[in-house]
């Protein structure tokens, strides 16, 4: 791992066509290397990462003997790949290349006035880069085998999808649902934009699809406990949490004969316990032991815990099944999965802490999914809208557009575009003036944003059918004690003027944000969050659906609002992303592991204690005790080797000497 | 080389959070004084005390250390792990008479490409306060 003074590196400055070249001397950068002790070779391009960029690589290679390559470029978390394999291709090992980063951290944050600081601290970085490729060694990916399953975490429409793609494609997939059935957010809604087709009937074939498809095992009610492992051997621990119902199988795994839940409800018509269905956002009843509507998939009823007062009733109502076990508990189990998918979706944001609007003070406010349950034909007023208060029909409906979304006040409001409110308000207006004859509808709106196949033309058609559109944000919304009709105080910023709307309901479309237990999640999986709190994929536009946790891919909204189209859209993408690695049956990891030099080691496991994974211990050679290196389960952060007393852990493409070469370049080389 | 004192600061850097925040800052094109050079590692959990001792000794005139946010780290602690090391460096400084805040060690994720700006604005604003290090002139 000693310098290699014998090294002959080859330097290549990228213009990055003027990204690079308008804000540094490029050239000169080029020149500069050249006098670097063991370059033996520097030259400039315009894009070094096309084909004639790469092949200049090869041909240096080829020409000039070259051991190590720098290319002063991008940055090595975007072209890195690209100039491995130009390495490896032009005869040398992949791991003696090294990038230095002249763009994202040079170039772009020093544009102005700054061009002589710029290629004073190019020159730096390519010299720090030509430091660390002479300490640089030939390394050997490891390739691991991938196992072949998958595991989509949430069943709404995305997850649902992703389980569909990946289970089609022959991969065992395990569909994780928190919930007591699949569905998700979709099950909720009466209709969908642009097409007002109906939401469960599309949804529903879906949901038996996926409930009797032979390669998914559908895991509802199961949460996700614990992770670890890494691309193509994650060990996924879940908590299978106690539903008081056994299905068929289990109950013939229990030797009952033709028992388990059939869905009869036989419980629920004897269960004496009446609590809120929460399915419905608590506008209609359900029992303590429970289904939440009848297109539930899994088919099994759920008892509520919480609410049963274990009576027995339904016990005997279940009779032979023995389907119900009251004094069931929570279970946990592990399976292996070599991708997991997450699909975890979103909630509404706590709309009633933006107290203007008056949500959960006044009656007849309420927010869109409310007024889907409403507005649904299977909803608990069978169809019918009504108002809160005194059960009337609505005359006149006020829908308030970003509702805490575009909103910079702070507190519960999010600075983004919720994305999917615009349409679906616009849909609701359509509904309301279908079904209700001389309903009105009001939308107050910033701006509409109908952006998608077939939306505009959907946005013509609310405005002719007779929408009233006011173009202002909402201040305020009052309450008549007596009549409960409310007043929505906006300024119509077309008209100039303040408006007063009294109205008989108003509907809130409110913000969206993750679901509660996103971030313990994701923080299992390693994956990061954006700056608003929803999931970072690997690249905004070239890796969507990927994460920075290698093995572990994004679809739907819990990686940034998406309508069901781009929800769909993005699990097929995240599916086949995710069958990819599986397929092809192993996966390349960088070989970026700790090694003991059992020379240094003076065996007092301190690194044993360090390590997150579990992957050294210690252990007798040679009569000494050492340290010894399980590589399989080594992840190469190193922070064994940042701590090392005697500096016996050797950290493969972070060595000590690579580093320190790279700080001695900067601080005692150059001009 | 001009007689204006430029300051040297060496940042070492974390390839999941901060150094994809530093790329972030540039795909925004954030601008910040160009006075840093970072090295990267994957985690900060490798940032040895010695390579920032080694920093100071070969003449920086502050260093810098950032990585995930606590609870976001990659490898799950070796931030965490990194940050107790870096009290005994601080600790280190203090007894050679060294200005400790002439270290520095921040969390800047991979979605924080402002703050990493903001970061780099204020650490080079610190450090020329502080002007040179005195190591260079025990070294003369």
């Amino acid at each position: 791992m000693a310098e290699n003074t014998e090294a002959k590196i080859g330097v290549f400055v990228c213009h990055c066509g003027t990204n690079i070249a308008g804000s540094l001397d490029v050239k000169a950068v080029a020149e500069y290397a050249k006098t670097l002790p063991n370059v033996a070779f520097a030259a400039d391009y315009q894009y070094m990462c096309s084909t004639p960029g790469q092949n200049m690589i090869k041909e240096a290679i080829a020409e000039h003997k070259l051991t190590g390559i720098v290319v002063a470029a991008c940055s090595p978390r975007l072209h890195e790949p690209t100039f491995r394999i130009a390495t490896k291709e032009g005869g040398v090992n992949m791991f003696r290349f090294e990038m230095a980063n002249i763009r994202e951290q040079n170039s772009w944050v020093h544009m102005h006035g700054m061009h002589d600081e710029a290629t004073a601290k190019a020159k730096d970085q390519v010299r720090m880069a030509v430091a660390k490729a002479k300490y640089l060694e030939d390394l050997v990916p490891k390739s691991v085998p991938v196992e072949k399953a998958a595991m989509v975490v949430g069943g709404g429409v995305g997850g649902i999808q992703a389980s569909l793609d990946l289970a089609s494609a022959g991969i065992k997939t395990y569909l994780v649902e928190k919930a007591e059935s699949i569905g998700g957010r979709m099950s909720q809604l009466d209709k969908t934009f642009p097409t007002l087709d109906c939401s469960q009937c599309i949804l529903a074939p879906k949901m038996v699809d996926a409930g009797r498809h032979p390669n998914i095992e559908l895991l509802s009610l199961h949460e996700v406990e614990n992770v670890e492992g890494y691309i193509g051997n994650f060990d996924v621990t879940l908590r299978k949490k106690a539903r008081g119902v056994m299905t068929p199988v289990e109950a013939a795994a229990k030797g009952i004969v033709g028992g388990g839940c059939n869905g009869c409800g036989d419980c629920t018509a004897v269960c004496p316990v009446v609590k809120p269905n929460a399915f419905e956002f608590g506008m209609a009843p359900r029992k303590a032991i429970y289904i939440n509507h009848p297109q539930v998939v899994p088919l099994i009823y759920t008892v509520d815990f919480n609410a049963c007062v274990k009576c027995g009733l339904c016990v005997e109502a279940c009779g032979t099944k023995k389907a119900i076990d009251l004094d069931m508990v929570d279970e946990f189990r592990t399976v292996k999965v070599g991708t997991v998918i997450l699909a975890t979706g979103y909630d509404y944001i706590p709309i009633e802490e933006k107290k203007e609007w008056g949500y959960k003070r006044h009656e007849n406010v309420i927010h869109s999914l409310e007024f889907e349950r409403l507005i649904c034909a299977s909803g608990p007023t069978g169809g019918h809208l009504v108002r809160p208060s005194d059960g009337a029909t609505p005359k006149s409906v006020g829908f308030v557009l970003c509702a805490g979304s575009r909103d910079n006040t702070g507190g519960v409001a999010k600075a983004y575009c919720s994305r999917f409110c615009c349409m679906y308000s616009l849909k609701h207006a359509h509904q309301i003036m279908e079904k209700i004859e001389g309903c009105t509808a009001y939308i107050f709106y910033m701006d509409i944003r109908s952006f998608g196949k077939a939306y505009e033309e959907f946005y013509y058609r609310i405005q002719n059918e007779g929408c009233k559109f006011i173009r202002g944000r909402v201040a305020n919304i009052l309450e008549d004690p007596e009549t409960k009709n409310l007043h929505v105080f906006a300024e119509d910023t077309l008209l100039g003027r303040p408006a007063d709307f009294e109205l008989d309901l108003v509907v809130l479309a409110a913000a969206i944000q993750p679901i509660e237990g996103a971030n313990p999640l994701r923080k299992k999986f390693g994956v990061s969050a954006s700056a608003d709190g929803w999931m970072l994929e690997a690249h905004p536009k070239l890796n969507p659906c990927g994460t920075t946790t290698a093995g572990v891919f994004l679809a739907g909204v819990c990686q940034g609002p998406k309508d069901i189209p781009d929800t769909v859209a993005q699990a097929e993408g995240a599916a086949s992303a995710a069958s990819i690695p599986i397929h092809v049956g192993q996966v390349e990891l960088e070989p970026y592991f700790a090694q003991c030099m059992d020379e240094l080691c003076a065996g007092c496991g301190m690194c044993v204690n360090l390590c997150p994974y579990s992957a050294l211990a210690l252990t007798e050679k040679n009569g000494r005790t050492v340290m010894q290196v399980t590589e399989a389960k080594c992840k190469g952060c190193g922070t064994c080797g940042g701590f090392c007393p005697g500096g016996a852990i050797k950290m493969q493409h972070f060595t000590t000497p690579q580093i320190v070469a790279q700080i001695d370049a900067y601080l005692m080389g150059g001009q | 080389m001009s007689d204006e004192w430029n300051p040297k600061i060496q940042a070492i850097i974390c390839n999941w959070c901060s150094y994809a925040g530093a790329d972030l800052a540039g795909g925004a094109r954030i601008q910040y004084p160009p006075d840093v050079r970072a090295v990267r590692v994957m985690c900060t959990g490798r940032v040895d005390m010695l390579f920032i001792l080694k920093a100071f000794v070969d003449g920086a005139d502050g260093v810098l250390v950032s990585g995930c946010h606590f609870g976001d780290c990659h490898y799950l602690e070796g931030n965490f792990k990194a940050a107790k090391r870096m009290f005994m460096v601080k600790s280190l400084m203090k007894n050679i008479g060294l200005d400790d805040k002439r270290f520095r060690m921040t969390f800047v994720s991979a979605s924080e490409g402002a703050k990493w700006g903001m970061v780099m604005t204020d650490v080079i604003s610190k450090v020329r306060e502080l002007g040179p290090s005195p190591i260079k002139e025990f070294q003369k």
